[in-house]
């Protein structure tokens, strides 16, 4: 990855992420979701992950942003407006807590960094064959066990959102 | 190249501005995509590393992630169209009973 790409990749994915949050309508915000998830996406063929690249564009950009705006759309992105008076108190605070956390965070990092010299990952190390090697012979209970977790999961979004139905037909 | 300690610097202020974004923001369908955002940025990180030392675990684990992550955001939306139709309300501050 050249430096340049890498300064115009992370400024995007910083200008996308705060579009995300300072947005008024949430569906300018989802719509920032989607251009985060993309740069990200790039971000992580930069880093020779392919096949990951392609996921993410597929499961995040593809379903879950679009679920997201569905339910946007759904249940209407008219947000309330909340009192200004008593949020900024709240905002202030978070924002300096905000700040620390990210101090901390730094302190960590540089406490810490890989002192291995340059990266030495192959530029075919994220490929499709290279992940499933790996993922369908070590790791294979766990790779079994995200299919429960998503039937788990389709079932109980299914539970959820379902709308009660006032009259129930019983057959007896 | 350029050194991962940058791009984990990176993931590390998208980490903070999702994070910011859970406190700041009171809708919760935005909190959601704040969470979404932290979890992004922490697969970020995962797939650095992977490359710094060449090793395909930190790639895989980053898959079982984004797996999770897909089945969180289903059952979460669903979550919030259930309370939307019970309180008609997406603001968390009007959300605050536990019966409901």
């Amino acid at each position: 990855m050249s430096f340049l790409s890498f300064v115009i990749l992370a400024f995007l994915a910083l200008l996308t992420a705060l579009g995300v949050i300072l947005s008024k309508n949430a569906v300018y915000s989802a719509l920032s979701l989607l251009a985060h998830f993309l740069v990200i996406a790039l971000l992580y063929f930069e880093l020779s992950a392919q096949f990951l690249g392609i996921v993410q564009v597929i499961v995040y950009a593809g379903a879950v942003v679009v679920l997201f705006l569905f339910v946007i759309m759904l249940i209407g992105g008219t947000i309330t407006p909340v009192s200004h008076k008593s949020r900024t108190h709240a905002r202030i605070g978070a924002s300096v807590l905000g700040a620390l956390f990210l101090l901390g965070l730094m302190v960590v990092l540089f406490a810490g960094l890989p002192s291995g010299g340059a990266p030495v990952g192959a530029p075919d190390a994220g490929s499709v064959q290279a992940v499933a090697g790996p993922l369908y012979t070590t790791y294979l209970l766990p790779f079994e066990l995200a299919s429960v977790l998503l039937l788990a999961g389709m079932l109980g979004g299914i539970v959820l959102a379902l709308k009660e139905r006032k009259s129930v037909k019983t057959k007896d | 190249m350029i050194p991962t300690s940058f791009i984990l610097i990176l993931s590390a202020i998208i980490f903070t501005i999702g994070a910011v974004g859970v406190l700041v923001r009171r809708n919760a369908l935005i909190i959601f995509m704040s969470v979404e955002m932290m979890l992004n940025s922490v697969n970020l990180t995962l797939v650095a590393l992977a490359n710094q030392w060449g090793n395909l675990t930190g790639q895989i684990f980053a898959f079982i992630v984004i797996a999770v992550a897909a089945v969180e955001v289903a059952v979460g939306l669903a979550i919030i169209i259930a309370i939307v139709r019970h309180k008609d309300t997406t603001n968390i501050d009007e959300v605050h009973l536990l019966k409901g």
